[in-house]
């Protein structure tokens, strides 16, 4: 039986293919006669470039010896296309993981909000850095276990147990750096903190490549044009620090069971010679694939162990603030140097009253830094800024007396070669218009004697003493001292000069001269050579922190220090005596008996901090 | 005898050669591709019982034979055993649910020996056709009659069902084309413009749901549903009711609202103009609900009613796909285009695309695609055999392809409409529409414009299940078409 009614349908059906073909060609030209982009990604995918990761730099202190240095390890990836007839069994036990294990770790693999980038057409890390010798067990048999690959890695080791913070870490490249830095493809490593960060151009290299032939399996089918697209890996450079690993070591020692920091410059050159925070850590914590969880655990510590207070640590200065005051008050022509000021126990004006201890009254300069007397430097600041012929304004006053505590370092970041740098504080007038509305000299008086507003980190207050050292000048503090085949950077070689003229600088020397002599300091002379000092007590809502300032020897000297710990009293209890052995171990190159066994007592003492947050 | 012989040689001088010829075009430039896919390095000869290219020979070779045995058998023999073809067919597609074994995750391959297995599936679809053709010529057949077509639907839906139980969805979808043979044998075209209209819907509502129309609070996706389900119910008033005062009414009222309201949103305050077309549309469908009373014209209400779904379809289609499971959710926003996944879901496309786009316009050559032959494109010797065509051979051979398989759909409508009865005439239409749906579907998945279904590209995928299905489909029907001169002597 014909149908003719419906037999104009042909032309509707024929139409329909004729559309679908019609489009679909229109989508080819779209598709093939376009830009190259396409075959760029094709080329991208054919044209595997095999990435050859260059051996990392490695790390030297001062004098040569090994610190960090690089172990290979291997990573177990898997595609988990390829994967099938896996004995699963066989293969737990050749890892030397549970089933259980094994599961939970393809589960983890899987799950996309865990691991954004997982595909199972490209390699998946199954288990990162096994060592050689499980490595060589999995090796035999990996050619059982298809879609399981072997990628090979370095990671990073350490000869040392201290200097952790200055050392950093390395780690998996977050996305967030992928995605800043087009060096970095998911997997690689990167510096994460301290020298390994700041240094991580250097230290990393330049990855080299293979470009290969290959399938999407991943199967190598050869190099392309015999290499000659080839890039050989650069090696990372190997670093020099400017820390003297036994000054560290003992420096960490005496810290032991105390919060606070301790730096060591070398004034001449800026060279930081041991940076000491604490708490801090063992750095082999941070090797292999243990670092997650022992990051996590210190995270949690409220001692934060992870924190270099030495550069991030921001403290009130206290006394060792003093020498600034009065390389201030001399340059600006507020006092000379046989100004006297009274001190009756204290800063006493107005019904206000700045406490301070026993000694000679009225007294100029030199013995107002031994004594370290509260009234000399508050009646300084109350005549600056209270001298309405000079400044027009007080605000005017303070923007002087602010320039010149920037121009010795302070306020700003000195500019380190260290991540993680604070700025400390150094209030200036605004500041005050603002917090106070009208205010006098008398309200901010204790910025004088290093409290109120005043915070330093205690790589500012080593770099006031490495100035005073060099008598009115510093070069930015930086703990790398050489980088083989190149140069550190030149913002690490200018000399900064200070707005005080080296003869004021000679007097405040001397100052601290005395405080060791017969001041405050007198726990840090030795006979060995001419040790300069200033203590701090610097108060706060716990107990006084006790802080050290010094350098040695007075003319020609090798190393300028800060000591900070925190709640440990007068400057004298801890400071004094742990700057003494620190300089001692440096200049002598070892400690006396009679300072090694000191040294062991300090170790001993430690500090109860309770366990509030801080 | 000698009549039988007489008639033989009349069907040799009335075998469609044209086809014949398309059909060994698309097999000979089938195996090329499947060469360029397949082609391995540490195995370079193709013509090897080791690699896929030889294989391919024997699967193309053996549907020679099978076509030379096919043109044997007379039309008399399909038109008697039509059901019986039929129920055994259902049969085995019930036992292979039962008895296949599991291959990644699907129970529809039965294995024949030496290693080899076939997919019943493949081979089930030629029983259908001339199931229906021969239902459909039944004596008193009327494809309006709510019962007939009931049982033509029944006949597509059993075997779709057997082949879901089997896991083999994309198999199954295939069936949807005996729809398009049905709208030729005179089933209304309202029905099939309906589900066309559900998918423009959903597609163009989801993909656009989130983009805004310039600076005014107006979802792209929400504005142009709401445009097209206004011009579509229109449309269908014209088409099905020719009430033109109607038409012009109403494309006054809902245009001219909908300007007004863009205008004023544009120049005054911007605001979401959907609630304007939204009302326009209800009191639109008020008014056909008004006309089918008024007239007693059962079509006004089928077409209030799909006015009703359309306007209601993009609203459920979005709350519905707001209560997916993630993952799904994902699977749809990548067939969209709305969200890149290179390496889950979007992988197999995205690697397909680079693979033609990178093919130019003379391609790279036979055997030189570096994307199909480094194995970058996953299933490309089956179901993405169509990369290595275009990457190889590049536009002009992917093009070549398309317009050959329009000649050969073209070919196959003159032979069908050519058939002196029902059967030939169904059955014909059911293969054709076969071929364009695998055409479609196949090419539209390379391509990116279609969802990822794992169904083959006629004469090109490798395989000798599907390459024998598809065989034994067209020679049934060239043989048919060979006979028909015959009665008529």
């Amino acid at each position: 039986m014909k149908s003719h009614r419906y037999e104009y349908r042909k032309f509707i059906i024929g139409g329909i293919a004729l559309v679908i073909v019609l489009s679909y060609i229109t989508r080819l030209a779209f598709l093939q006669l376009s830009d190259g982009e396409y075959k760029k990604s094709a080329d991208n995918n054919a044209f595997f470039n095999n990435v050859i990761f260059p051996a990392r730099g490695v790390i030297y202190d001062r004098n040569g010896e090994l610190l960090v240095y690089n172990q290979p390890a291997y990573d177990v990836m898997v595609v988990m296309r390829e994967v099938h007839n896996l004995d699963t069994l066989d293969f737990c036990k050749t890892m030397g993981i549970t089933k259980q294990q094994f599961d939970e770790r393809m589960s983890t693999m899987k799950d996309r909000n865990k691991n954004p980038g997982y595909s199972p057409y490209t390699p998946q890390l199954f288990m990162n850095q096994i060592s050689s010798q499980e490595f060589s067990i999995l090796q035999e048999k990996l050619f059982r276990f298809h879609g399981f690959n072997v990628r090979e890695r370095t990671i990073r080791r350490y000869a040392t147990d201290y200097c952790a913070h200055v050392l950093g870490d390395v780690a998996e490249v977050s996305p967030k750096e992928v995605e800043n830095d087009d060096y970095y493809d998911p997997g690689d490593y990167i510096g994460k903190q301290g020298v390994e960060r700041s240094y991580e151009p250097e230290l990393r290299g330049i990855k080299g490549v293979e470009v290969l032939l290959r399938d999407a399996r991943g199967r190598i089918q050869g190099h392309y044009q015999n290499g000659k697209f080839d890039r050989k890996p650069v090696p990372g450079k190997n670093i020099t620090l400017s820390i003297d690993a036994k000054l560290q070591a003992l420096g960490e020692r005496l810290m032991e069971g105390k919060m606070g920091a301790i730096v060591a410059i070398e004034p001449k050159t800026g060279e930081i010679l041991c940076m000491v925070s604490s708490p801090s850590y063992d750095p082999h914590r941070m090797e292999g694939k243990q670092r997650g969880a022992q990051m996590m655990e210190m995270q949690r510590d409220p001692m934060k162990p992870m924190l270099n207070r030495a550069i991030a640590g921001t403290y009130p200065p206290g006394s060792t603030f003093k020498t600034s005051q009065g390389l201030t008050f001399l340059q600006e022509g507020i006092i000379t140097p046989s100004t006297a000021y009274p001190c009756y126990r204290g800063f006493v004006t107005h019904g206000m009253r700045v406490g301070c201890h026993g000694h000679g009254s009225p007294l100029p300069l030199i013995p107002a830094i031994a004594t370290s007397c509260n009234g000399y430097f508050c009646w300084g600041l109350y005549h600056m800024l209270n001298n309405r012929e000079k400044y027009p304004k007080i605000q005017d006053a303070l923007t002087t007396w602010k320039n010149y505590m920037v121009s010795m370092g302070f306020g700003y970041r000195l500019g380190t070669d260290l991540p993680g740098e604070a700025r400390g504080m150094i209030p200036n007038a605004d500041y005050y218009d603002r917090r106070l509305g009208k205010w006098n000299a008398l309200g901010v008086i204790s910025i004088a004697i290093g409290q109120g507003e005043v915070t330093l980190t205690p790589l500012q207050i080593a770099n006031l003493g490495a100035t005073i050292a060099n008598r009115g000048y510093y070069i930015t503090p930086h703990v790398v001292k050489a980088i083989e085949g190149g140069q550190i950077a030149d913002s690490l070689k200018v000399k900064h000069k200070t707005k005080v003229e080296k003869k004021y600088y000679e007097m405040v020397a001397e100052g601290m001269r005395k405080a060791v002599l017969g001041g405050t300091c007198r726990s840090a002379n030795t006979s060995m050579y001419e040790v300069c000092g200033k203590t701090g007590t610097a108060q706060n809502r716990g107990k006084d922190h006790s802080a050290f300032m010094g350098f040695a020897p007075k003319d020609d000297p090798k190393i300028a220090i800060a000591v900070y710990v925190e709640n440990g009293g007068f400057g004298a209890t801890f400071g004094v005596p742990i700057g003494a052995l620190m300089m001692e171990q440096y200049i002598n190159g070892e400690l006396s008996p009679g300072s090694e066994a000191r040294a062991a007592s300090f170790q001993s003492r430690h500090i109860d901090y309770g366990t509030r947050e801080r | 005898m000698f009549e039988q012989e007489k008639g033989n040689k009349g069907i040799f001088l009335s075998i469609d050669w044209v086809t014949i010829l398309l059909y060994v075009i698309l097999i000979v430039w089938g195996w090329f591709s499947v060469c360029g896919a397949c082609y391995d390095f540490n195995n370079p000869n193709l013509f090897s019982w080791e690699t896929n290219s030889g294989k391919q020979i024997v699967w193309g070779g053996s549907s020679l034979v099978l076509a030379a045995v096919l043109m044997l058998i007379e039309k008399r023999f399909y038109d008697t055993a039509a059901y019986v073809i039929y129920g055994a067919m259902m049969l085995l597609l019930l036992i292979t649910i039962v008895i296949a074994p599991d291959t990644k995750g699907s129970r529809s391959w039965l294995p024949i020996g030496g290693g080899q297995k076939i997919q019943p599936a493949e081979f089930a679809k030629f029983a259908v056709a001339l199931a229906l053709g021969k239902f459909m010529g039944r004596y008193g057949f009327n494809i309006q009659k709510t019962k007939d077509i009931a049982i033509s639907i029944g006949l597509i839906m059993l075997p779709m069902l057997l082949i879901i139980g089997q896991k083999e969805t994309g198999s199954a979808l295939v069936y949807f084309a005996f729809f398009l043979m049905l709208y030729r044998e005179g089933m209304t075209g309202s029905l099939l413009f309906s589900g066309f209209a559900c998918v423009v819907y959903f597609v163009v509502g989801m993909k656009f749901s989130d983009d805004t129309i310039a600076d005014m609070p107006i979802s792209v996706g929400e504005f142009t549903v709401l445009l097209l389900a206004m011009t579509f119910t229109i449309g269908m008033v014209w088409v099905y009711c020719r009430n033109m005062l109607a038409v012009k009414l109403m494309a006054a009222v809902c245009y001219g609202a909908t300007l007004i309201a863009m205008l004023f949103s544009i120049f005054v305050i911007p605001f979401n103009i959907c609630w304007v077309m939204l009302g326009t549309c209800v009191l639109m469908i008020l008014y056909i609900i008004g006309l089918a009373f008024y007239t007693h014209i059962y079509k006004y209400a089928l077409i209030a009613l799909f006015a009703i779904a359309s306007c209601s379809l993009y609203y459920l289609s979005n709350t519905l796909f707001n209560h997916l499971a993630d993952h799904q959710r994902t699977r749809i926003e990548v067939l969209l285009g709305k969200k890149d996944d290179l390496r889950g879901a979007g992988y197999n496309v995205n690697q397909a695309k680079i693979a033609i786009g990178s093919g130019g316009l003379l391609g790279k050559g036979f055997l030189n695609g570096t994307q199909t032959k480094l194995r970058y494109v996953p299933e490309q010797h089956t179901d993405f055999i169509f990369c290595t065509v275009g990457e190889e051979e590049g536009f002009i051979g992917s093009a070549g392809v398309l317009l050959v398989y329009l000649f050969f759909i073209w070919r196959l409508i003159i032979v069908s409409e050519r058939q002196p009865d029902t059967l030939g005439r169904v059955y014909g239409y059911s293969v054709l529409c076969i071929f364009l749906f695998h055409l479609f579907i196949n090419v539209g998945m390379v391509l990116g414009l279609t969802p990822v279904i794992g169904i083959p590209l006629p004469f090109f995928s490798y395989g000798g299940s599907n390459l024998w299905g598809f065989t034994l489909l067209l020679f049934i029907l060239l043989r048919m078409d060979a006979e028909r001169n015959l009665k008529r002597q």
